[in-house]
């Protein structure tokens, strides 16, 4: 199977949303977003990648959770989706493997205890 | 915390409602206020907002706007089929409705072809002299007069002038053209004798007219001995054979060499009687005259054409010649104030008409009127269009209905409409254009114009197609964007009802036709009865049989009594007559009279006519005291005859024997007749008097013996001028038409108005037509109803025509006012001027109620006779 690529902040993005415990809606994810990169993010680029990522089938979404605070608007929540998880896994074993050929000495940390 | 400030700014949510796409903006509205939600409790509200506006900004992008696909298949409004679909559907509707199709469409073109029509009279008026090259630079040298206390414009200027302002303000001109009037002169080479007209002037005329030279040089008038002649006139002496260097016998005593050939001028420049022009030093030769005169600056025979140099300024000049006469002229004639000026071309043709020394307008204001009336009636035109086409389109509610309930869509409702709108004005385009065609010639000889299409002008083809896309669009849009709007159950259901406002735009469109109308009516009734009333003003003479001849050589003078005597035995003629100006005419005028009790410092200035003895007796004059000039009486030869107004201007009060001085000769007074309209039958006749003329006389006028026949008579005196002029061709011309001449002007624009006075009262009609049709149809059931619960044909009839007349009455009083301010304004530029009676409105408004009625009751009593019974069945 050809394998769809999966762009740097996509790829977070989609580890974030199969990363959260709860249900994961555009506010949450962005957050998380920020806190673990430390980036700023704009919430708009995350809106925008979340629907990509649907789009491409990476994952579904649901409609539900309406607050008063969003003026009886509905949340978006989104889950990984099989594929979504196996294009993760892919990654992963794609790097893995690239770790491993790197020769033992070269990546080591240079670390000097004199 | 107040509500309303946990609340981020409505605007902000309001654009990105519309900007993004709805099947992101739940959620993402949601995301949005949350977050504000949380920077509120930790933030001030105002900076919140801008983050709040920060961050919705960056929802403005491609991604977020663009639409979700519609899962079902497109409607396509322009594909191929659909636009079939609507020209088909177009053109069934106005088959099925051929009566209205055929009253929109010729009414609309009827409306286009007037302004067609006037739109290219208006670019000829104005494209006046334009074919001149130096049309910026181009003047004619004119003056000021003080005369009988008021100041007269005029170009005849002094013979010396031209050479004063040559040697003193060179500067300022680029070259300076003497010439001669227009006039007749008789070419002949061989046994062709030919009458062109034409001006002797100054060699660099030619250069400065940029005359488009067929053969020959602009140089041609170089020699003395030459002539140039236009094609036309080249073609008439010479037909195919090379004109040039031959010679041709001019006026049967000079022979000169044809030197060029020119282009013929175009109908609508001021120089477009020049057949042929010859070298002004050639007139100079033959008029010594004019060098040894004892005082050159008094005559003014001259025209004086001139073109100024670059970057000079028009006024400035005129400022600077203004008083180059006056440095010249002897004391005596101080008294005349002549102020010379330079009028350039641009405002020969339309801004040339002078009141008392000041530019008070021209032809310009003929352009004005047919320009106004042009565009009202293609208001009209297009508010019978606009009207029938809403009339009309609300009988189409039912049909939108349905073409809804099928699954139209409003797009290709309002696509639909608009093509069969654009339809019709392109139909209506074309007959325009053919009508055009067909009116050209016609229009041309009224006008007195040689207009023709514009086909190759861009500027034509730009104003027609704006305008028919207007037109198309302004009338089609009340029933694309509005018919296209309704809700298909409520108008099936037949809830659906045009509001009472709905007719009011129509009510006002009817008002405003027939406001134009009657105006036009009014007006064209008042400018016959101007014409009618000078015409009906009596001449002073008898104008009935009597002929004149103009002479080119003074051969018929020389024989003068043989021909008299061989034509009077011959019963031919009654009396026969010379004089130096025509019955209809006077081309001199004279200061130096002096009569006893003259006031020295008053300026004077009278008509005169040297005439034969003959003379009075010919064109009849009607004495009102004294005699005629006797020849039996030796001391007659100084005698005068003077017109009623002459008299009066002098206040003399027995006349009659009294004597006179006339440049320091003796007169006297020997008779008074009553005035002799020779100037404009508008005007108040000048103060005119007659003496015995030794020579020069240019004009013979023979009154016909009433006992033959003028055929018969004609050829007589034809003979008889062939006989004794045989270098010239007989050519004569008859009083009464002559006279005739001087209605020209006021004629044409009666009978331009007439013609659109007409078509607009046509194109009204045509309109109220299709608007009595529709509103009889649209009554049809009410009409039944009526019916059947005992009305009459009659009461019918008057319940649908109560509506027009009322508004044809209020069109009346609006028009009444309008039409008298205008007319009053117009007539007020003639002293001898019709008064506009109240008859005249009566006249009108009766005819058109008249009109409205019958064009109304057509519709009317049809609607009125239908049997209830097939109007109330269909429910």
């Amino acid at each position: 199977m050809k394998r769809t690529f999966l762009g740097e902040f996509e790829e977070i993005v989609l580890l974030v949303v199969a990363a959260s415990t709860e249900e994961a809606y555009g506010v949450t994810i962005w957050e998380s977003i920020q806190q673990t990169t430390g980036r700023s993010i704009t919430l708009s680029a995350v809106h925008a990648t979340l629907y990509r990522l649907e789009e491409k089938g990476f994952l579904t979404s649901e409609m539900g959770g309406a607050t008063a605070e969003r003026g009886g608007r509905r949340k978006r929540f989104f889950k990984i989706t099989n594929f979504g998880n196996r294009a993760l896994h892919e990654i992963q074993d794609l790097r893995a493997e690239l770790w491993k050929a790197i020769p033992h000495d070269r990546m080591q940390p240079k670390l000097s205890f004199s | 915390m107040k509500n309303h400030e946990k609340q981020p700014p409505r605007w902000i949510d309001a654009i990105l409602n519309t900007v993004i796409a709805p099947h992101f903006i739940e959620d993402v509205l949601g995301d949005l206020h949350e977050v504000y939600a949380k920077s509120v409790t930790h933030e001030n509200h105002a900076k919140a907002r801008i983050t709040y506006l920060a961050m919705a900004l960056r929802y403005i992008r491609p991604y977020f706007i663009r639409r979700k696909p519609s899962p079902y298949s497109s409607t396509y409004l322009f594909s191929s089929e659909m636009i079939k679909n609507y020209f088909k559907i177009a053109l069934r509707t106005l088959a099925k409705n051929k009566a209205y199709s055929f009253i929109n469409i010729t009414g609309l073109a009827m409306g286009m072809a007037v302004a067609m029509l006037i739109g290219l009279w208006i670019y000829d008026e104005i494209s006046f002299n334009k074919n001149f090259k130096n049309y910026d630079s181009i003047v004619q040298v004119m003056q000021h007069q003080t005369r009988n206390g008021e100041i007269m414009t005029q170009e005849a200027m002094p013979y010396p002038l031209g050479e004063e302002l040559r040697r003193t303000y060179g500067s300022d001109f680029k070259q300076i053209v003497m010439s001669t009037w227009t006039s007749p002169h008789v070419l002949s080479v061989g046994d062709k004798k030919l009458k062109k007209l034409g001006n002797y002037i100054d060699e660099q005329a030619p250069e400065m007219l940029s005359l488009n030279m067929i053969r020959g040089t602009r140089a041609g008038l170089k020699d003395i001995n030459s002539i140039m002649l236009s094609e036309s006139a080249a073609k008439a002496v010479f037909g195919d054979t090379d004109p040039m260097d031959k010679i041709v016998k001019v006026d049967n005593k000079m022979d000169l060499k044809v030197t060029g050939v020119y282009e013929d001028l175009p109908y609508n420049s001021s120089f477009r009687q020049l057949e042929v022009i010859m070298p002004y030093t050639l007139y100079e030769a033959n008029n010594a005259s004019l060098k040894t005169m004892e005082d050159p600056w008094r005559p003014n025979s001259h025209q004086i054409f001139a073109q100024l140099n670059d970057h000079v300024n028009i006024d400035q000049v005129s400022a600077r010649i203004k008083d180059v006469k006056k440095k010249h002229i002897r004391p005596e004639q101080q008294k005349f104030k002549p102020d010379v000026f330079v009028n350039p071309m641009a405002k020969w043709y339309l801004y040339s008409t002078f009141k008392n020394g000041v530019r008070v307008g021209g032809r310009i204001e003929n352009v004005w009127l047919f320009g106004v009336i042009g565009a009202f009636v293609l208001l009209l035109a297009c508010i019978n269009f606009m009207n029938l086409s809403t009339a009309r389109s609300e009988k189409r509610a039912k049909e939108v209905g349905i073409r809804k309930a099928v699954g139209s869509v409003r797009k290709q409702l309002i696509t639909q409409f608009f093509s069969e709108s654009f339809l019709v004005v392109a139909f209506a385009f074309f007959i325009a254009i053919l009508l055009v065609l067909l009116m050209l010639p016609f229009f041309n000889e009224v006008a007195d114009k040689k207009l023709t299409m514009l086909w190759t002008k861009p500027l034509f083809w730009f104003i027609s197609i704006v305008f028919s896309a207007v037109t198309a669009l302004i009338a089609g849009s009340y029933p694309a964007l509005y018919l296209s709007s309704f809700q298909p159950v409520k108008v099936l259901k037949g809830t659906f009802k045009a509001g009472r406002l709905a007719a009011l735009p129509r009510k006002t469109l009817v008002v405003v036709q027939f406001t134009v109308s009657i105006i036009l009516i009014v007006g064209t009734i008042v400018v016959y009865r101007q014409i009618q009333f000078a015409k009906d003003r009596p001449v002073g003479y008898n104008r009935e049989g009597l002929i004149t001849v103009y002479l080119s050589t003074p051969d018929i003078i020389n024989h003068f009594e043989a021909v008299r005597d061989e034509l009077k035995s011959s019963g031919a003629i009654l009396e026969m007559g010379a004089s130096s100006s025509p019955a209809t005419n006077s081309w001199s005028s004279t200061s130096g009279l002096v009569w006893k009790g003259k006031d020295p410092a008053q300026s004077s200035d009278f008509d005169y006519n040297e005439i034969s003895y003959d003379y009075g007796k010919t064109v009849g004059w009607k004495f009102v005291d004294g005699r005629d000039f006797d020849k039996q009486l030796a001391s007659d030869s100084i005698g005068l005859v003077f017109n009623e107004t002459a008299i009066k201007f002098m206040n003399l009060k027995n006349p009659v024997g009294q004597d006179m001085k006339w440049f320091d000769e003796s007169f006297k007074v020997i008779g008074v007749i009553k005035d002799m309209v020779t100037g404009s039958p508008y005007e108040p006749v000048r103060p005119l008097v007659f003496t015995i003329g030794k020579e020069g006389f240019g004009v013979v006028s023979l009154r016909i013996n009433p006992a033959t026949s003028v055929s018969s008579a004609l050829t007589k005196i034809e003979a008889a001028f062939k006989k004794y002029d045989p270098g010239v061709p007989f050519e004569h011309s008859f009083v009464d038409e002559e006279y005739a001449g001087k209605f020209y002007e006021e004629m044409r624009i009666a009978k331009l108005t007439t013609f659109f006075a007409i078509l607009a009262v046509l194109i009204s009609c045509l309109g109220l037509f299709g608007v009595a049709s529709f509103i009889a149809e649209q009554r049809t059931k009410e009409i039944g109803v009526r019916k059947v619960l005992g009305a009459t044909v009659a009461n019918v009839w008057g319940m649908l025509s109560k509506d027009f007349v009322i508004l044809v009455s209020v069109a009346f009083l609006i028009a009444v006012p309008v039409s008298y301010y205008f007319l009053s304004g117009w007539l007020e530029k003639y002293t001898y001027r019709t008064n506009i009676s109240w008859w005249i409105f009566i006249i009108t408004g009766l005819c058109t109620m008249l009109i409205t009625l019958l064009t109304v009751s057509f519709q009317a009593i049809k609607a009125a006779l239908m049997n209830p019974i097939k109007s109330l069945r269909s429910e």
